[in-house]
């Protein structure tokens, strides 16, 4: 579904990603793992266009999405919730939800969309004339996927969603990934420092290291790696 | 008190032009953090739009009302289009730039703007003709309120109110408050953030057109020069309320009217701006942030 073919990215001289080629099979949770400043979060941003790629290629369902701008990128499906959440603050929790569903013109369904939301999150459907800056951590992390949601996607991009949030929130959150997944054949594309959460939900996985991936394999056979387990499970 | 409430009318009157101008100001500065110092020409091209439609209009023997009514229209469509060619050309090459670059860029176009009127249109005061009669009805008031003022006031608080439900309710509005709060997070639930920026800035210049169109009709006479003073003023009342607010830009223009009015109908004239600046800068030492406007702290 969606492919990366040697990306190279670069924040003016400096190259943050080196050669990076993945592929993400359609209705996989595949999963990106590394540790802080590894450049997972630049991995998502080249995808949706944010930073775009000085090198190589970015296909979608085989068309090539590395030159367009960001609203274009989200128009094909692919959404991302970005480290941090970056709720809209000022923006109550209906309007933000609202900001998600920003390209779709059919009203009624995305009425439903709105309904089915609030069914999974009942919290948000109570504190939706609220400011988005008034939520706690956990229900922030709750509206910034549920506000990706409202854009029906094909391809979530996920970055982090466990920072910050007390571990029972985090297990809901996880609960909520996987559920979205097998209920919508959602494709999941998860990036976490929490390596040991995140290669449990995933069906594959990736290691990336200052900007290279070094190693992808199966999800399971990664946890029981030897390397990853010291590097990153804390075994 | 009949002098008192006759300043009190015509410092509303003040006010409400201030307003149409300095919302193009705070809602830029929202947007995308610029003070757009080529504002003011804005406004001035505005009224010379509406100067050249009326006067072809009436050339033609168009009635009154209808004068009034397209002569509005076309000011506000050309000077949006100016807005947004300014903004085309001049600001959004400079997006990713230093703070100081584009606002170099926005002093640079508002020089341009005036010294080319200024070739276009010659340096004397122009004969703006009065589009507002004085309405029958207005009679038993004329004493304190005039038509005009009537006019400009009853104007200012629709278009207030047109845009407060733009910006509130309808999903453009809604877009261009996320663009303001966090455009990269824009970017990502897709809303063209370009897009967005010229709409505010079309928006803002047909405020300003309104707002030009109305006083020039007022005063009765413009030149090229008249956008430096209404944009500097108009400036001062965004400060005022707090830049970046749309109520405080409104509060702050009606505040800075008043004061000059008063100032002037009470001490002297020469006086007014005086008491406007002095304000300001009361204002910018008791609190910074301006009236209605959020103490930000700045991250390093």
């Amino acid at each position: 579904m969606l492919e990366l073919k040697n990306i190279c990215t670069y924040y003016g001289n400096i190259q943050a990603l080196h050669d990076i080629s993945l592929k993400i099979e359609e209705g996989d949770i595949i999963t990106l793992i590394g540790a802080n400043g590894a450049g997972k979060s630049t991995t998502l941003m080249s995808i949706s266009g944010i930073i775009p790629p000085r090198t190589g290629e970015i296909l979608f369902k085989g068309q090539p999405i590395h030159n367009l701008s960001p609203d274009k990128i989200v128009a094909l499906g692919i959404c991302q919730v970005p480290e941090g959440r970056h709720i809209f603050p000022d923006l109550t929790v209906a309007e933000n939800l609202d900001m998600g569903a920003f390209l779709r013109k059919d009203k009624e369904q995305t009425t439903k969309d709105l309904d089915y939301i609030y069914d999974l999150f009942p919290i948000l459907k109570d504190r939706r004339n609220q400011p988005g800056g008034n939520l706690s951590g956990g229900e922030q992390q709750m509206l910034a996927i549920s506000r990706a949601l409202m854009a029906k996607p094909q391809l979530l991009l996920l970055d982090e969603p466990s920072m910050g949030l007390a571990p029972l929130v985090t297990r809901q959150i996880f609960d909520i990934i996987k559920k979205i997944n097998r209920e919508h054949n959602t494709t999941i594309f998860l990036v976490e420092q929490n390596a040991n959460l995140a290669l449990k939900v995933a069906d594959r996985g990736y290691v990336l290291e200052t900007g290279r991936i070094t190693l992808h394999d199966k999800a399971s056979t990664l946890l029981a790696d030897e390397d990853v387990q010291k590097a990153y499970l804390g075994i | 008190m009949d002098y008192f409430v006759e300043l009190f009318f015509s410092g509303l009157t003040r006010g409400s032009i201030y307003a149409l101008i300095a919302l193009g100001y705070t809602m830029v500065y929202g947007i995308i953090g610029l003070i757009n110092f080529a504002h003011g020409e804005i406004y001035m091209i505005g009224a010379f739009t509406a100067l050249i439609t009326s006067t072809v209009l009436s050339i033609f023997g168009f009635p009154l009302p209808a004068i009034v009514i397209l002569t509005l229209l076309a000011s506000a469509i050309w000077a949006s289009a100016y807005g947004f060619t300014v903004e085309k050309l001049a600001y959004q090459p400079l997006r990713n730039a230093p703070r100081l670059s584009p606002l170099i860029s926005a002093i640079g176009m508002s020089m341009f703007l005036q010294n080319y009127v200024l070739l276009a249109q010659t340096s004397d005061f122009l004969p703006f003709p009065a589009l507002i009669p004085d309405f029958d009805f207005m009679e038993p008031y004329a004493g304190f309120i005039g038509s005009s003022d009537m006019v400009i006031l009853v104007t200012t608080t629709v278009v207030m109110l047109l845009l407060t439900w733009l910006i509130k309710f309808t999903r453009t509005g809604k877009a261009m408050r996320a663009t303001a709060q966090d455009r990269k997070m824009a970017m990502l639930v897709g809303i063209n953030v370009d897009n967005i920026i010229s709409i505010t800035f079309v928006i803002g210049s047909a405020l300003a057109a309104i707002g030009g169109l109305l006083i020039a009709s007022h005063i009765g006479q413009i030149n090229f020069y008249i956008g430096f003073i209404a944009g500097i003023k108009a400036f001062t009342a965004a400060v005022l309320g707090g830049i970046g607010s749309i109520p405080g830009a409104v509060l702050g223009s009606f505040i800075l009217g008043l004061t000059e009015s008063f100032a002037t109908g009470y001490v002297s004239s020469d006086y007014e701006d005086v008491f406007a600046f002095s304000l300001l800068v009361l204002i910018l030492i008791f609190r910074p942030a301006g009236i209605l406007g959020k103490a930000s702290i700045e991250k390093v």
